[in-house]
């Protein structure tokens, strides 16, 4: 039998039993062989429920810094007996099946052409452990022991790491050291070494390991939110239950204890927006947090934002549609929705933020364009960023950073005779000056319908004054494009006839699938597109190229679909590459796909795990 | 309704109140409403009200819904900001406009389609959490912009215009404020300035939820015979509980009524409702009996008017929030931004 043998790049996959306290054990693992110097992304696969049902944790560990989901998994660790059938076939040829071995399993339930590496986690803890709450969570402990001695994990980073998350538990960091050596010492006497490695590197850096919604969160403390409306719905509920943890931390008063913010859990999504619009019309930073269905139930709200041109900030952690779709499935499917939600004719500004970085960095920039473009703001993330801990840059924030509250018309200037007009374009950009409520007592007051006005707020079904107002919409849409983040362009090291461009969370993915390309001959110059309306980089870049491949994980295409409609380009220059099944990309699809197309799909192995013989 | 609008400039002699407006200060627009329309007279009952309690009108915020109602804050208080928001959401989109700015006083205006029906979850949700409003129904059992269905409120047996009868129970929203914890609910009339302006100033000058439901009879759907919000048929059963005067903080109290006809009840601003007439044994502080007593009206047919329920001591969404006394949006980058030395923290907390 062929074993896989892989140093620091590998994917090990935890099966566990919802609700058993797992989560906190393969975390540990996880942040383990980061502080080895070894950049690793994992991924929670979970399904909709509480308690009692199958979640995986997937660990890819990569030295050269792939954190787009791989594919596959080299070492099992098999702790559900409800999905061991399917968990053990999937395991690649050559890997490894880590088990509790309490109970002897028939030989039908092993493969073999895999290494089998039982431990019997349930007699050690049942031996050492008298509460049954015990000993489930001291297994997990245990197997992370074991796993340390099997895959060389140091043990005083995990002791330290222990150490860390029970700061201000003291009494329970002695008995999950305790666990952790039982299992370390049970591997270390009864367990043969095996072929899978983490060697200590240096290929972290300043890095940080964080959540696309608690950086949103952070993003949205920084960038002076103080209004949060929402109602729970996965994968988004973490982003307004972060805000609340940063608020308590950051946003009390000092001598009052009183609160710098208000959070309001509403009765539903479209309450939610009906705060978050109210708030904004009244001159607070204020945002929402919602997936999907929380975005239909919104539409009417948010074409009324659009229309009144209120200062609105949602963050839509994408995951899979219509409907009830896949709840705890990540894609990007919401991007055409997003960009045209409500009746009418609209058109908003959406932000893709690729990691959590890009997440804390957008959700302070969405609330200052919702004010400088007084419209509504998407930041379009989704769960497979929103809930996962990712590698990143840390966060950075400029100290002499200013709010741009935008176009706000003051007491001072009103007193001093400066024309109003709500809905005026004075500075031939569509975007008008607003007045906050209560301003100025003679000056500045004005109605807000969601009904056609003039240029002067006053209700008016004339078509001229209607088709102005359009228009003027429009125009402020354009002036959007500048004011947000910028496309990236990575070039191919060499001329590329082809291009592809990707958004959001396809990022770790294609980098490492363009990487793979080119090793094969294959160079792509790549896009990453940030914002909606697009730049006009993005056309210069899809003129530049030949064909240009769009990558993205949804259905129909619909990044590319707005590229169509905005540039007026040819569709068949466009060409889909289309990720849909509710797990993340990766570099192997996306390296399939496009070598299909291009027809050199034999030149591009798979990447992965190099598999050598033992 | 008139076609002809009223002029700008206002005879000098005309009085002033103590923050230096005159009534007309407090008037909006020229209605649009059909003449004789009941919301017209609750419009002139929130000039009359907002400019005895000398209210500046910039610091009022007057927001809407979809309806009959919510056209009508055009025409009151011109120099307010209004908001006519979507049908049945005024009550979030007030929810959140108090949250950003606690120091103004917000108008909240609907009717029964907008509040009774579409609305009815916003209406329970921002009754429940105390928003700090005058939410005002004006309530005429049917739906007039599109012309004379049935609307939630309209009671069963009722007959439309056309002759249908009203098969379903009606909904009650006083009985809802008093189950769902408002801390102010009247009910009053149209056709009842008297009553309604002082009803207005109190709630006006109540913290936390007001609610106030007005029977608003529509003159051109719902005034006929067989109908149980016309003129003539609210009139004939009202059933009015007790007068109320409203007395502004630091006004002198003077009371010509014998002792024991007066009952007075102190605001949180110092406001003193004075309550007369009342049945001996109506304690106005007591939401089960206000329950009880509506309800038993209601079953002899009574439509009940008045202050049912107030309680003179309750707080708002702000205080269960615990928020700064400063409002929100006047809150800058020194009190909100955390600044980048406790970013670098949270960074190497990370790693």
């Amino acid at each position: 039998m062929k074993s896989i043998q892989a140093t620091n790049d590998f994917v090990v996959k935890f099966a566990n039993v919802n609700g058993s306290g797992s989560a906190s054990a393969n975390e540990l693992f996880a942040k383990c062989i980061l502080r080895m110097g070894v950049p690793v992304s994992p991924r929670n696969i979970f399904p909709s429920n509480i308690q009692g049902l199958p979640t995986w944790y997937e660990v890819r560990v990569s030295e050269a810094g792939w954190l787009g989901r791989r594919g596959g998994y080299d070492l099992l660790v098999a702790m559900n007996p409800q999905t061991w059938d399917a968990d053990v076939a999937g395991l690649a040829a050559g890997g490894y099946l880590f088990y509790d071995n309490s109970k002897p399993l028939p030989a039908a339930k092993f493969r073999d052409d895999i290494t089998v590496i039982g431990v019997p986690l349930t007699d050690l803890a049942n031996r050492n452990w008298r509460e049954p709450r015990q000993r489930q969570l001291f297994k997990n402990i245990m197997y992370l022991g074991a796993l340390s001695v099997l895959l060389g994990i140091e043990r005083d980073v995990v002791v330290g790491l222990i150490g860390e998350q029970y700061k201000s538990k003291p009494a329970l960091l002695e008995p999950n050291v305790h666990a952790l050596d039982l299992g370390r010492e049970h591997a270390q006497t009864k367990l043969a070494p095996i072929g899978l490695k983490i060697e200590r590197r240096d290929a972290v850096g300043g890095r940080i390991f964080v959540d696309g919604n608690s950086a949103t969160a952070l993003g949205m403390v920084y960038g002076g939110a103080t209004v949060c409306a929402w109602y729970p719905i996965t994968p988004s509920s973490s982003v307004a239950e972060a805000f609340q943890k940063y608020c308590a931390k950051f946003r009390v008063d000092p001598q009052t204890g009183q609160h710098r913010y208000a959070i309001v859990q509403a009765e539903d999504e479209i309450a939610s927006i009906g705060m978050v619009t109210g708030a904004g019309w009244n001159g607070a930073r204020a945002f929402t947090a919602t997936s999907g269905p929380g975005i239909s139930l919104m539409n009417e709200i948010i074409g009324l934002a659009y229309f009144a041109e209120i200062p609105v900030t949602l963050v839509n952690v994408q995951r899979g549609g219509p409907s009830t779709g896949m709840p705890t499935r990540t894609q990007q499917s919401d991007v055409a929705f997003c960009a045209h939600a409500s009746h009418g004719d609209t058109r908003h500004v959406l932000l893709f933020p690729q990691d959590p970085h890009e997440c804390f960095e957008f959700a302070a920039a969405a609330l200052d364009l919702a004010d400088r473009l007084q419209t509504p703001v998407f930041l379009l993330s989704d769960l497979d960023i929103g809930m996962n801990q990712r590698l990143c840059e840390p966060f950075a924030w400029d100290a002499e950073r200013r709010y741009d509250r935008g176009k706000v018309l003051t007491a001072e200037q009103l007193e001093a005779g400066v024309p109003f007009g709500r809905y005026r374009d004075v500075d031939g950009d569509g975007i008008p000056y607003r007045t906050y409520p209560g301003t100025h007592p003679a000056r500045g007051s004005f109605f807000t319908r969601g009904t056609s006005k003039n240029a002067d707020a006053r209700y008016s079904e004339r078509g001229e004054d209607y088709i102005e107002n359009m228009q003027r919409l429009q125009r402020k849409l354009d002036t959007a494009k500048a004011l947000l983040p910028q496309p990236v362009l990575e070039p191919a090291g060499q001329a590329a006839r082809c291009g592809v461009i990707h958004f959001g969370s396809t990022a770790p993915a294609m980098g490492e699938a363009i990487a793979h390309l080119q090793a094969q001959g294959l160079h792509l110059d790549a896009l990453r597109v940030r914002g909606y309306p697009f730049a006009e980089a993005v056309r210069d870049f899809i003129d530049a190229h030949e064909r240009v491949f769009v990558v993205e994980q949804n259905r129909d295409g619909q990044l590319r679909s707005l590229l169509i409609e905005q540039f007026e380009i040819d569709p068949a220059r466009l060409v889909a590459i289309l990720h849909y099944d509710g797990t993340p990309i990766t570099a192997r699809f996306i390296v399939r796909a496009i070598g299909e197309r291009i027809g050199v799909a034999q030149a591009a192995p798979a990447p992965g795990a190099q598999v050598a013989v033992a | 309704m008139t076609y002809l609008p009223k002029p700008k400039l206002h005879h000098p002699s005309l009085q002033r109140n103590a923050v230096g407006f005159t009534r007309r200060d407090y008037e909006g627009a020229i209605s649009t409403l059909c003449a004789g329309c009941g919301h017209d007279s609750i419009s002139a009952a929130i000039i009359q009200a907002c400019w005895e309690l000398e209210i500046q009108p910039h610091r009022v915020a007057k927001i809407s819904g979809i309806g009959c109602s919510s056209k009508t804050p055009t025409y009151f208080l011109s120099a307010s900001h209004g908001f006519n928001a979507v049908h049945g959401r005024m009550p979030s989109v007030v929810t959140g406009a108090n949250l950003a700015n606690r120091d103004l006083l917000y108008l909240g205006v609907s009717g029964d389609g907008d509040s009774a029906s579409i609305g009815i979850g916003q209406f329970v949700h921002a009754i429940r959490r105390g928003v700090d409003m005058v939410y005002i129904v004006e309530n005429n059992g049917v739906y007039g912009l599109t012309k004379g269905q049935f609307s939630a409120t309209a009671d069963q047996g009722s007959k439309s215009k056309k002759g249908a009868i009203n098969t379903d129970a009606p909904v009650d929203m006083v009985g809802m404020a008093l189950q769902l914890g408002a801390s102010f609910v009247a009910r009053s009339f149209s056709g009842d300035k008297a009553q309604l302006v002082p009803i207005l100033k109190a709630a006006m000058s109540h913290r936390g939820a007001a609610f106030i439901d007005v029977m608003s009879p529509c003159v051109a759907f719902n005034n006929h015979p067989g109908s149980t919000r016309s003129y003539d048929h609210v009139r004939e059963h009202n059933h009015a509980l007790g007068r109320m005067d409203f007395i502004a903080p630091r006004a002198a109290i003077t009371i010509d009524y014998p002792p024991g006809e007066v009952r007075a009840v102190r605001q949180h601003d110092g406001s003193t409702l004075l309550l007369r007439k009342l049945p001996e044994d109506y304690a106005v502080a007591d939401r089960v009996g206000a329950m009880n007593y509506l309800h038993a009206c209601q079953a002899r047919g009574e439509i009940v008017t008045g202050l049912l329920y107030v309680d003179p001591a309750a707080d708002d969404l702000h205080a269960h929030l615990d928020t700064v006394g400063t409002p929100l949006n006047k809150l800058g980058e020194n009190e909100l931004c955390p600044g980048r030395d406790a970013l670098e923290k949270i960074n190497a907390s990370l790693r």
